[in-house]
């Protein structure tokens, strides 16, 4: 499934962040974007997730194709490790977690309450529910936040492991995966300030 | 959809879950009454269908701010809005959620509580039947509300705020049921009021808070 992103413009909060943006995501390829804080990166992935509309363009393929991930990684504290996987497992239809938290070196912590975990243990777990969705385009945003060294190298496999069976993801990081992936620098697509053509010179 | 009910009900239970908040809330409401009334038994089993009414409404709205501002929160919401579930089911499970945990819990207790207002005997069925009938409604309607105020910091003053007015029809004829059945005279006109109340909503407002859920998480 490709996913195809035409001529899109994204805005955050009524103000347009990016503008003219084409590309588009092969199966087994991954697409990294990087450009400065700020810039727009989180707004682009909600638009092609779906989650906003975008304000000009297109997203194609991406309906019911796609598994997000945010920052916050939507852990509820009191569930344990299985119960917060085996939940988004059956949210996608899916059943099956250990192959997740074997993936994720989890199978020590299932049981442990989430609220219990430490910010890269979370965040470890947040991953793990990509491999539970059982989706083909994996969008991630700023997926290696308070991950250590080798839990990066973990989070890489799981990718190329997933790029290999014919998945994609489009990928939001500033540090290097390892990845042979391509690299979209979005800051040339930064939005012109608003020409202020619908001023009323007349009010004044 | 079975998944998300089972989870929410799983976190009321748990510790911090917010289960018996309600309950708590409407138990001490109708215990206060009749130390703020005055020992007059004859005027508490006057306003008891009110007040039961009343403190059960009351117990609602004041466990709604944390229906969707919690998923909000942590990041599940978006989640969810991206899983192959349609926003639509997933308020309407919340709602269902929302009324095991609160809604039944205080249909339940009712009864046990009218005994402490000298409601008449009568009156117990129709107080229960009303209750019955109306909880979804305020469960719904209240999920509505927190849909709207979900982006919000504190959204619980204006979420009151924007439920109250809805919640009045279902307050006037559910607590008119209970009042005719206490002093024996006929319920049907305000029952089936109340129970179309409660139809529409169901069938209704779903679509409306899956509609501002998704503007709201833009």
């Amino acid at each position: 499934m490709t996913l195809t992103v035409t001529d899109l413009s994204v805005a955050r909060g009524g103000i347009p962040v990016l503008e003219g943006l084409s590309f588009a995501l092969e199966p087994s390829k991954a697409l990294i974007l990087r450009g400065p804080n700020g810039v727009g990166k989180t707004t682009l992935l909600r638009t092609v997730a779906g989650l906003q509309p975008p304000l000009k363009g297109q997203v194609e393929g991406a309906e019911d194709q796609i598994a997000y991930a945010a920052h916050s990684d939507g852990l509820k504290p009191t569930l344990t490790v299985a119960e917060n996987l085996t939940f988004w497992a059956s949210v996608f239809g899916r059943n099956g977690i250990e192959q997740a938290l074997d993936g994720f070196d989890l199978l020590t912590l299932r049981d442990r309450q989430a609220g219990a975990l430490s910010a890269g243990q979370k965040r470890r777990l947040g991953l793990s529910r990509m491999l539970v969705t059982g989706r083909p385009i994996w969008i991630m945003d700023e997926p290696t936040v308070s991950l250590d060294t080798s839990s990066v190298a973990m989070f890489a496999g799981a990718v190329r492991a997933h790029l290999g069976q014919g998945g994609s993801a489009l990928i939001a990081t500033h540090i290097d995966l390892g990845l042979e992936a391509e690299v979209l620098d979005v800051g040339p697509y930064k939005a012109k300030p608003l020409a202020l053509d619908d001023f009323d010179g007349g009010f004044l | 959809m079975i998944a998300l009910l089972l989870r929410d009900l799983k976190l009321a239970f748990r510790a911090g879950g917010g289960f018996g908040l309600g309950l708590a809330f409407f138990l001490i409401v109708t215990v206060m009454v009749p130390f703020s009334v005055g020992p007059q038994s004859d005027l508490l089993s006057k306003i008891a269908p009110g007040v039961l009414w009343l403190g059960a409404l009351l117990a609602c709205l004041l466990s709604l701010d944390r229906l969707l501002a919690l998923d909000w929160e942590d990041g599940s919401l978006d989640l969810l809005a991206t899983a192959p579930l349609p926003l639509e089911s997933t308020v309407t499970i919340k709602a269902l959620a929302h009324w095991i945990t609160t809604g039944l819990p205080l249909v339940m207790a009712a009864p046990v509580l009218g005994v402490l207002l000298n409601l008449p005997v009568q009156g117990f069925q129709w107080l229960l039947i009303s209750l019955l009938l109306g909880t979804p409604a305020l469960s719904v309607i209240g999920t509505f509300g927190a849909a709207l105020t979900v982006g919000l910091k504190r959204g619980g003053l204006l979420m009151s705020l924007l439920v109250m007015p809805l919640y009045v029809p279902t307050l006037i004829f559910g607590s008119e049921v209970a009042r005719r059945g206490a002093e024996g005279m006929a319920v049907q006109t305000p029952m089936l009021l109340l129970a179309g109340i409660s139809a529409a909503s169901i069938a209704l407002l779903p679509f409306a808070s899956a509609a501002v859920l998704r503007v709201n998480l833009r």
